[in-house]
């Protein structure tokens, strides 16, 4: 075993545990990898912005710019898959990941974990299937509940959406930011321009006060937006009755089983989210052959929406049924996204997940 | 014993010191002007120790000192969780500053933080990197716009000069302290309308450690009796 992950303050029920979690995934045709624990920060401020340093130990190297502490393996293993170019692939890996606790201080901030990847595009909804009852088997005879969504679902309500592409991307783009993202479909519902936008799209000159042109956003810039502000003005808000499907997407609390039949509902009038309800369907019948009990699965349309992950398909996590306090015992879900970005431009469909093997050792 | 921390120079230690003055508990440097050593009349067991303005958050949050003077933006940045970590005792009413976020004024599409998101994303675009904010409250800066939803940008360092940041290209906006404008004016910045992520003064801090004595704790209750802020 490599040495990180030999490290003297990890109980040794956890590693044993850790190692049993791995030895299945290796079973069912994950290869085992490793992953440096400092890693580049560069694709994770690329992917996450500012906000990874509240959840992350950045620091700086003199030679090698920002590095983090991995706080989790998927980037790396992303990484290391799109190199090899050898598909379909699976992965397994069992070490340390390092995440900032600065709202709780009674959550580890260095915790094992033990994780399943699945790098294959020939049938998602097997794939999906596959890695979530991977999950449920390592948990097994654990008291927890699973929760599931699908970001996929709300992705395409927005992609169908009758409005600009401008209003459509500024969306999707704001997708994992509920409240930036309501603030838009408000403003998007509405026919008011805020006074003071009014006043400047009227202005003969919106120049007229400008002020020295300083710093690297050229005027140029300045006026496409303006350009960009003059077509938004003239776009009709979008319909009531769009945003009310959305806003029933969004508010989908129930078992996976029902949720189906809502979004069909849904499809009748949002035709646009068809296709990944068909997904949706499909993953149930897939579960559902793996021998998972689809009616008590709980799913949420907002799962999945504020965490960090990359995650733009299906999402699940475990919970433990007695001690609400805990965090989820295991987390999950597809990423093709993600695949898309590293692999600047050739994608990959993948789905993993990861279980905290010092939770289950502590819930048994 | 009762240790109360303040500000070691300049006008937020005489401010501090006139407050106090004023409800009956005087301060004042003993010894030498030069020597960081102090003297509290008026109340028992209450020592007074000189510090940076900057530490203040820090030593109280340690427990080194039980009370502490400096600005609520300087616990807010300093401390994780501040809330549970120190209370506020009492604002001073001196200090006050707005910590915002300035945007050229030739950002005439820029007036809100929604604007500010949408230039970011059209930035980075246009410049292959995140929009950059030059500040020295990272934490203050990085939370605010997480709440607002404002992505595409990046923190950059300042820890002085800021408002020149623009200017000289090593940043796009800025984020800083102000009191009255005129130096974001002076410089070509405009405040946004949604702009102020906190409006800081002077405030009477206690560290929420729960390792006090009774005996501390009953020099509080004296204290804040004295200074009628209970």
């Amino acid at each position: 075993m490599s040495a990180p992950f030999m490290t003297a303050t990890t109980a040794p029920a956890t590693l044993a545990e850790a190692r049993r979690l791995r030895d299945l995934f290796a079973a069912k045709g994950g290869q085992v990898v490793k992953a440096d624990v400092l890693q580049s920060a560069e694709t994770l401020l690329d992917l996450y912005g500012e906000d990874i340093r509240a959840r992350a130990y950045l620091t700086s190297d003199p030679l090698r710019g920002e590095m983090v502490l991995r706080p989790d393996f998927t980037v790396p293993v992303v990484q290391m898959h799109m190199e090899s170019h050898a598909e379909p692939a699976r992965y397994t890996y069992a070490g340390k990941v390092f995440r900032k606790q600065e709202e709780d201080e009674t959550r580890a901030n260095e915790y094992v974990q033990v994780g399943y990847e699945v790098f294959d595009g020939s049938d998602p909804a097997a794939a999906d299937a596959e890695v979530f009852a991977a999950m449920a088997e390592g948990l097994n005879g654990l008291a927890v509940r699973a929760s599931s969504g699908d970001i996929g679902i709300l992705m395409a309500a927005v992609s169908g959406l009758r409005t600009t592409e401008a209003r459509k991307a500024a969306l999707l783009r704001h997708i994992w930011r509920p409240v930036r993202f309501r603030a838009l479909m408000k403003r998007f519902g509405s026919d008011a321009v805020p006074p003071a936008r009014a006043a400047l799209l009227a202005a003969d000159d919106p120049f007229a006060k400008a002020g020295p042109d300083i710093g690297r956003r050229s005027r140029a810039e300045v006026a496409a937006r303006l350009a960009a502000l003059r077509d938004d003005a003239t776009a009709p808000p979008i319909a009531k009755d769009e945003i009310a499907l959305i806003d029933a997407i969004l508010s989908l609390r129930e078992t996976a089983a029902n949720v189906l039949s809502q979004l069909r509902d849904i499809a009748v009038d949002m035709p646009a989210i068809g296709p990944a309800v068909a997904r949706l369907e499909a993953r149930l019948e897939a579960l559902e052959d793996r021998g998972v009990d689809v009616a008590a699965l709980d799913f949420e349309g907002s799962y999945g929406r504020t965490s960090l992950e990359y995650y733009d398909g299906f999402v699940f996590g475990f919970y433990a049924i007695d001690r609400p306090d805990l965090p989820p015992v295991a987390t999950g879900g597809r990423y093709d996204a993600l695949t898309a970005r590293l692999g600047q431009g050739r994608a990959v469909p993948a789905v993993g997940g990861v279980i905290r093997p010092d939770l289950v050792v502590g819930l048994r | 014993m009762l240790k109360l921390g303040v500000p070691s120079k300049g006008r937020l230690m005489d401010k501090t010191f006139d407050w106090f003055g004023s409800r009956g508990v005087t301060l004042r440097k003993s010894g030498a002007d030069r020597e960081y050593a102090g003297a509290v009349d008026g109340i028992d067991g209450v020592e007074l120790v000189l510090l940076s303005a900057g530490e203040i958050p820090r030593e109280l949050a340690a427990g080194n000192i039980h009370l502490g003077v400096t600005g609520s933006d300087l616990v807010r940045e300093k401390l994780a969780n501040w809330d549970s970590r120190v209370a506020e005792l009492a604002p001073m009413g001196f200090g006050g500053a707005d910590l915002i976020i300035a945007v050229p004024q030739a950002w005439v599409d820029v007036s809100t933080l929604d604007d500010l998101d949408a230039a970011a994303a059209a930035f980075r675009q246009t410049h292959g990197f995140r929009l950059r904010i030059a500040t020295k409250y990272h934490r203050l800066v990085r939370e605010f716009l997480r709440e607002h939803g404002v992505a595409d940008y990046q923190i950059i360092d300042s820890q002085g000069a800021t408002e020149g940041t623009v200017k000289n290209e090593t940043a796009e906006a800025i984020a800083d302290i102000t009191s009255t404008g005129e130096t974001l004016r002076a410089n070509g910045l405009k405040i946004l309308d949604d702009g102020l992520i906190h409006a800081s003064q002077a405030t009477l801090f206690r560290g929420r450690r729960n390792d006090w004595t009774d005996d501390q704790r009953q020099k509080l209750k004296a204290l804040q009796m004295v200074l009628g802020i209970s």
